[in-house]
């Protein structure tokens, strides 16, 4: 065994990660900050690597703007005016993505010039500040609670692919009861929103009993299903006599304004109740893993599935369980977007949630409050995206880039390490993510 | 050649796992190195091997400094290193693994296969090393697989061969044989520079034997020392081999197996109709070389494996198809072989992994929430209950040692109320100070009451603990014996010799 003492050599005093809180060491704030960022700690890295590709995207948005290669042209008789239009063009974009998605300082001004606040809120010059956050709320609701659904498996150990299939089954069943029944106020859309639920939990049940039952590994199984739920989608609205609307659209009739998703902050903002769902699903998720039996078996069958069954924790019944929390997750997501913004259900409503879930969950590093900021930071390029392009012309699939570059850091540590010449870290992080996820 | 180190030293950070080494090994020597885990004779070899760089201090060939900066630098100087484990592709052939990376090739750059083979059939003649040169690596045992590393550095022409805890994965057979190979190799003027913490190994095949201890020489010493001056030297202390026990006091049978066969989803059978009880009180060891069932029988005891035919029962209670779970609560402790799969999660904490498997009962669990200030306080008595040395309770289980791993289990599983403790393999790999200490515990179990099943390969180990021995051949009990009976006589048992127990035996086995 004398086999593992480099090991212990690298786990020894010397690199072991400063202990906070340590007995005798006092902490300042500003110590722990430099040693965290000194390690580079997987947190570190991470928010390095947003920085990382928000560069890159500037460079490749300067670099492919007609006006300013064509400044390059002129690089000698006019030096400053290159550099001048790149660094313009770049920043120019992003400003415009900022006033997209956090604030806009024109209607702050406009806000300010009114005669009194009931005048402002009244003729909505009060919304119109906000309406930048509410937008980029709206769009982090669906990543975020599709993003839990890929990072919960994750702690148990499994690679969740499926959350498309499974935001389709509560999309289903989310707007068949919103519009086949008839039921009063609060009740009809609490109604729809587990039937959400419900619905992604029979997609993701499938999964994990099939894992469980037959030991088909749950990548496979899930990619297949998307398939299947989307073509089954099509399918049903393909005919009158299923969910099809009259006409021939591939489009169901819009649910009943009781089954609607109440706005939080009156008509002009579209931030509605499932954005608090969407919290407190990751409030619940992290209770769940940290504080609970539940949790502990699942983050124990994640780490090492022989050792919890050797201590006598059901493995199989494990994987169940937490694939129908995964898809019920996965299921409000398609509640979200049904009852909060689009109200009827059409044979794209599933969009690319499934994919950008997994990127979510992957800057987030597989926890519930990582996911909650990658969502937020996703929502929020999505949400600044159209006025970006609409003021400086820089095409919304800027947005995209974005994510790629972001992912591409966020899972190439060392990359990052050596561009901010950051210490190594400890092992594991998000190249794990990739790694193990696939092999569990 | 003669080999020399001089004040060889390597720093981890504040760590020094190498102090100032000096160390001369002879042509045509067997020189040991024996010490604890972390003593630092890894470290040391991966410095000779060019896989580390010395901070400080020279290696000296026949008087003259060399630098190795990589292993492709020590090999071309004759050095090969056998690895603890094994660096071969399984799919591959013997001869193709031997040729890996120095591949004989004939225009227009074909491989030569054939001449390749016949130096592996050569140098196998030469040194009775018995290797089929078109054998899959994969289909061969572990003790052929070392002899093929081996081949690989001779191929290489190595005239100091390094091995690395070579007998860990041996059998005793496999191990008598490879000191053969050792001699054989010695007498041809090959230096081996022998790695290993088990000292009668050392003693019986070194002619000098280097003793390290965190990090730095502490001594050397002839072969006819004694094991105890060894231990000493080693550990530092003065530790005793074989805990002292008094005579068993037999109670009731608490576990009982009968007939139980054990047969895998290929229709294998790894136990084949076995039979017998344990009492409260005493130690009943399970003897025999590896491989033999005794996993399958602990798997099979503890519902990890389901059970083809037979019984298992606890206090009268059938546990034969229970799961683990129910097993546990109705009172097995478990001890696995495998501490690093299955006793422990290496990256959740030392207190979560005090828990494992009694995290949903008060006081850790109310309902479904956990209690983790209850854990907190578990593991703060349970660390200093058992001296498992820890930064703090917070610490991933992974970043300890051996030693201390172990004793986290043993914590966890003697902390929980039980009646029968199943331990399998439970020093393994540990170093002399905590074989002392798990024996201890062991024995401490027995004078309280428990029933103690020991499955052990070591049989130092199976006389140190078992108040009656049983020994396990291709899935079936040879025979029990008192742990007055000769080595030899248990060594003919193991290799099935004495064909099926007697009568009388059957009887002991069900008392």
């Amino acid at each position: 065994m004398s086999g593992q003492e480099p090991a212990a050599g690298a786990a020894g005093p010397g690199t072991a990660p400063p202990r906070q809180g340590e007995p005798g060491t006092p902490a300042s704030f500003g110590r722990i900050l430099r040693e965290s960022i000194l390690e580079g700690n997987t947190v570190t890295v991470t928010v390095l690597a947003i920085v990382s590709a928000l560069v890159a995207g500037g460079l490749l948005n300067a670099f492919t703007n007609k006006a300013v290669l064509h400044a390059w042209a002129d690089l000698f008789s006019a030096p400053g005016a290159a550099f001048a239009r790149a660094w313009d063009t770049a920043a120019g974009a992003y400003a415009e993505m900022f006033q997209g998605s956090i604030v806009n300082p024109h209607t702050v001004a406009a806000l300010f010039q009114q005669a009194s606040i009931g005048a402002a809120i009244h003729d909505g010059y009060l919304s119109a500040v906000f309406n930048p956050l509410s937008e980029t709320c709206v769009q982090a609701t669906p990543l975020i609670l599709a993003g839990l659904a890929v990072a919960l498996p994750y702690q148990a150990g499994m690679f969740n692919i499926g959350a498309q299939s499974q935001l389709i089954g509560g999309m289903l069943l989310a707007t068949y009861l919103g519009y086949g029944v008839s039921m009063p106020a609060v009740v009809h859309a609490v109604v729809c929103v587990l039937g959400g639920f419900a619905g992604g939990a029979a997609a993701g049940w499938l999964v994990g009993e099939l894992k469980a039952r037959t030991g088909a590994h749950e990548v496979i199984v899930t990619i297949m299903l998307n398939y299947i739920m989307a073509y089954l989608l099509s399918y049903l609205l393909s005919y009158h006599y299923l969910m099809q609307a009259p006409g021939d659209n591939l489009i169901t009739v819009p649910i009943a304004a009781n089954a609607h998703l109440p706005h939080l902050f009156g008509p002009n903002l579209r931030v509605n109740a499932s954005f608090l769902v969407a919290l407190a699903c990751a409030f619940g998720v992290w209770w769940l893993l940290g504080r609970t039996t539940t949790g502990f078996e699942f983050r124990a069958i994640g780490k090492n599935p022989s050792a919890a069954r050797v201590a006598g924790i059901d493995v199989e019944r494990s994987w169940v369980l937490v694939m129908l929390l995964a898809g019920g997750l996965a299921g409000l997501t398609g509640s979200a977007v049904i009852q909060g913004t689009d109200f009827t259900l059409n044979f794209q409503s599933y969009g690319t949630y499934g994919i950008d879930a997994i990127t979510v969950a992957l800057l987030g590093l597989g926890r519930p409050l990582g996911v909650v900021l990658a969502g937020l930071l996703f929502g929020a390029l999505h949400a600044g995206a159209p006025l970006m392009q609409s003021v400086t012309g820089t095409p919304v699939d800027m947005v995209q880039v974005l994510q790629a570059v972001i992912v591409l850091f966020v899972a190439a540590p060392p990359l990052v390490r050596a561009i901010f010449r950051l210490r190594a870290a400890r092992a594991g992080g998000v190249a794990a993510v990739f790694s193990k996820g696939w092999n569990a | 050649m003669e080999l020399a180190l001089k004040g060889i030293t390597k720093r981890f950070g504040s760590l020094v796992a190498n102090d100032r080494i000096d160390l001369t090994v002879a042509p045509g020597q067997v020189h040991a190195l024996l010490g604890e885990n972390g003593a630092g004779k890894t470290t040391l070899m991966n410095v000779l091997y060019g896989l580390l760089q010395p901070d400080e201090g020279q290696v000296l060939l026949d008087g003259k400094p060399v630098q190795f900066r990589s292993p492709r630098d020590a090999i071309a100087a004759g050095i090969g290193m056998v690895h603890q484990h094994f660096m071969l592709v399984p799919v591959f052939t013997v001869a193709e693994n031997v040729t890996l990376g120095i591949e004989e090739t004939r225009p227009p750059g074909l491989l030569d296969r054939r001449r390749t083979r016949r130096s592996v059939r050569e140098l196998s003649r030469r040194y009775g090393l018995d290797v089929d040169p078109d054998a899959l690596v994969e289909n061969l045992p572990v003790g052929i697989q070392q002899r093929v590393e081996i081949v690989k550095a001779l191929v290489r022409n190595a005239t100091v061969l390094i091995l690395d805890e070579p007998t860990a994965v041996l059998t005793p057979a496999e191990t008598q044989d490879l000191f053969r190979i050792i001699r054989q190799l010695t007498d041809g003027g090959t230096s081996v520079i022998f790695i290993s913490h088990k000292l009668r190994e050392v003693q019986a095949i070194a002619d000098t034997i280097t003793v390290l201890r965190r990090g730095a020489v502490v001594g050397q010493r002839p072969p006819s020392a004694t094991e105890d001056e060894l231990a000493a030297l080693m550990v530092g202390r003065n530790v005793q081999l074989r805990v002292s026990k008094t005579a068993a006091r037999p109670g009731d049978v608490v576990l009982e197996v009968a007939d139980l066969t054990v047969a895998d989803e290929a229709g294998r059978v790894w136990v084949d109709g076995v039979s017998f009880g344990v009492r409260a009180g005493e130690i009943l060891g399970v003897a025999g070389v590896q491989g033999n069932g005794q996993t399958e029988l602990c798997e099979a005891l503890m519902g990890l494996r389901p059970v083809t035919a037979g019984r298992v029962t606890l206090g009268g209670r059938d546990l034969t198809h229970a799961s683990p779970a129910r097993r546990l609560r109705a009172g097995l402790a478990y001890i696995p072989e495998d501490r690093q799969e299955d006793g422990l999660i290496s990256d959740f904490s030392v207190a979560d992994n005090m828990v494992l498997d009694t995290y949903r009962q008060p006081p850790f669990a109310s309902g479904l929430s956990l209690n983790l200030g209850a854990i907190e306080r578990n593991a703060a008595e349970r660390v200093a209950e058992f001296d498992v040395r820890t930064p703090s309770a917070d610490a991933p289980a992974g970043t300890l040692s051996g030693g201390n791993q172990q004793k986290v289990i043993l914590a966890r599983e003697l902390g929980r109320e039980h009646k029968v403790l199943v331990a399998s393999q439970p020093t393994r790999g540990l170093d002399v100070g905590s074989i002392e200490f798990v024996h201890r515990r062991i024995i401490e179990q027995r004078d309280h009451g428990v029933a103690v099943l020991i499955v052990s390969a070591e049989l130092d180990e199976i006389y140190a603990l078992a108040d009656r021995i049983a020994v396990m051949y291709e899935g079936r009990i040879t025979g029990f014996r008192p742990p007055s009976v000769p080595a030899e006589e248990l060594g003919l048992l193991m290799a099935g010799g004495s064909g099926a127990p007697t009568a009388a035996e059957a009887r002991e086995a069900l008392p």
